[in-house]
């Protein structure tokens, strides 16, 4: 409920004005540097734009604590908008709420997908405590096979684990449930 | 106090720090590379939550300069100029400016021993975070809720570790019982309260009661703020037995517990972690890269 109403906040302010929204749309053009495909807008870790046009004040959420991509992020973000003439630029971080894979954008997941990373399953059937329970079907991004089994629960990146596909045995990345 | 918030937040950043310290010596040297990436990751979640916590630590540190600039002696510290910052925290204190418990300081020794002290740790970790999500101060509370996450994979994946190892093979199984003859010591120290958690955690009677008695505004206000050790520690227990159960492991007896972690009396080994850690930053001050 608590990120329904600051997912609902979010729409609220894009809405706001143009200049506000052409910060948004600016924005679409910093990547994960991880991930390429994704925009910081697809991936959901922007919380608020505050702008009159010429200073921009941006509020993200990192999705990982400990996720190294976090700053690097900022200085794309900073440094687009400088590139469009926004002076100063300051970068806000906010932890609460968390984000969590139900943040990203249905065209993230479909980007996500395109890629060749499995996007997150809905986050009720995933995320058990049990030891050696999995989640019983990741769809494998090249030949949509479910007949897939994980190979570790930690990935390339913080993000992610490895799977691979038991039908086209392609190895392949699972944007973890979070 | 104020003072009391500046060393509980420290208290739980040197617990991140250390133990993702300790994990990332593993990083190029685990068992395989799945296990490798898997500790590195969990080293990296670790250090990501220690930043959090030492920017907070820093904020307050700034915030309150003249209430808490006594509690950190260490000339390298004190060297700053201006605002800290969370570096600062974690590169120019003295071994005994650390409050980590002992657990998380404990050499790696082989897999079996870092498998257990990850999961004796992220076990506590998860039910104190639990609890701490919904603390009064919203910033501990953020932190632990976005942790709380991470945490809950570690205590997974350690924990099917300590099965896989105790239900393993004989020679698997003897490593983990030494493991739990190794480190079992360590863990009564992180169920005991620090004067600071005491002065922090549960107050028996509501804060609102007391508002308004005149001279304790502040202690009013920071009761209750984080859980009492105390009482997370059956849970605890319990989790524990569950898994060393499914691991036909031996649960240890009641015994002699060392402490001291808390209140910066460590043992040997923190000292040479951090002479590599923070060799750095000690040679070169503020050195980036």
């Amino acid at each position: 409920m608590k990120m329904q109403e600051a997912k609902n906040h979010i729409t609220d302010i894009r809405a706001v004005d143009a200049a506000t929204q052409q910060v948004w749309q600016y924005l679409e053009e910093v990547t994960d540097p991880e991930v390429p495909v994704l925009t910081v807008v697809d991936l959901g870790i922007i919380r608020g734009v505050i702008t009159d046009g010429k200073s921009a004040e941006v509020t993200i959420t990192p999705t990982y604590t400990g996720c190294p991509a976090m700053d690097m992020i900022s200085t794309n973000i900073r440094m687009v908008l400088a590139s469009h003439g926004y002076a100063p630029v300051t970068i806000k971080t906010i932890l609460s709420p968390a984000w969590t894979t139900e943040w990203m954008t249905e065209a993230g997941k479909e980007k996500l997908k395109a890629y060749g990373i499995a996007p997150p399953n809905p986050k009720q059937s995933v995320c058990t405590p049990e030891y050696f329970h999995r989640e019983e079907a990741v769809q494998c991004p090249h030949c949509n096979s479910f007949h897939t089994h994980m190979i570790s629960e930690f990935g390339s990146t913080a993000c992610k684990s490895l799977y691979r596909c038991d039908d086209c045995q392609e190895p392949f990345d699972y944007f973890k449930c979070h | 106090m104020i003072s009391d918030k500046f060393l509980y937040t420290l208290f739980l950043a040197d617990n991140a720090l250390i133990l993702g310290h300790r994990n990332s010596e593993w990083t190029g040297h685990g068992p395989n590379l799945e296990q490798d990436i898997a500790i590195s990751n969990i080293a990296l979640d670790l250090v990501g939550q220690a930043r959090n916590l030492y920017q907070y630590a820093a904020e307050q540190y700034n915030n309150y300069r003249d209430e808490l600039s006594g509690l950190i002696t260490s000339p390298a510290f004190n060297q700053v100029q201006g605002p800290i910052d969370e570096d600062d925290l974690a590169y120019l204190r003295d071994v005994n400016e650390f409050r980590n418990n002992l657990l998380v300081e404990q050499p790696n020794g082989d897999w079996a021993k870092t498998i257990l002290r990850q999961f004796l740790f992220s076990c506590y970790q998860q039910l104190l975070y639990e609890r701490m999500k919904q603390s009064a101060d919203l910033q501990l509370a953020a932190i632990a809720e976005k942790s709380l996450k991470e945490v809950l994979y570690h205590v997974r994946w350690s924990g099917e570790w300590v099965i896989r190892l105790g239900d393993g093979t004989e020679e698997s199984k003897r490593r983990m019982q030494e493991a739990i003859a190794s480190l079992w010591k360590f863990t009564g120290e992180l169920f005991i309260a620090a004067s600071f958690e005491k002065a922090l955690a549960s107050a028996p009677t509501a804060p609102a009661a007391s508002t308004g008695a005149p001279g304790s505004p502040m202690e009013t206000s920071l009761a209750g703020l984080v859980p009492a050790p105390e009482s997370l520690k059956e849970t605890w227990l319990e989790k524990v037995a569950g898994t060393f159960r499914l691991a036909t492991l031996d649960m240890p007896a009641n015994s002699w517990m060392q402490q001291g972690g808390k209140d910066c009396i460590h043992t040997e080994h923190l000292g040479f972690l951090l002479a590599e850690m923070q060799y750095l930053q000690r040679a070169y001050p503020g050195s980036e890269w």
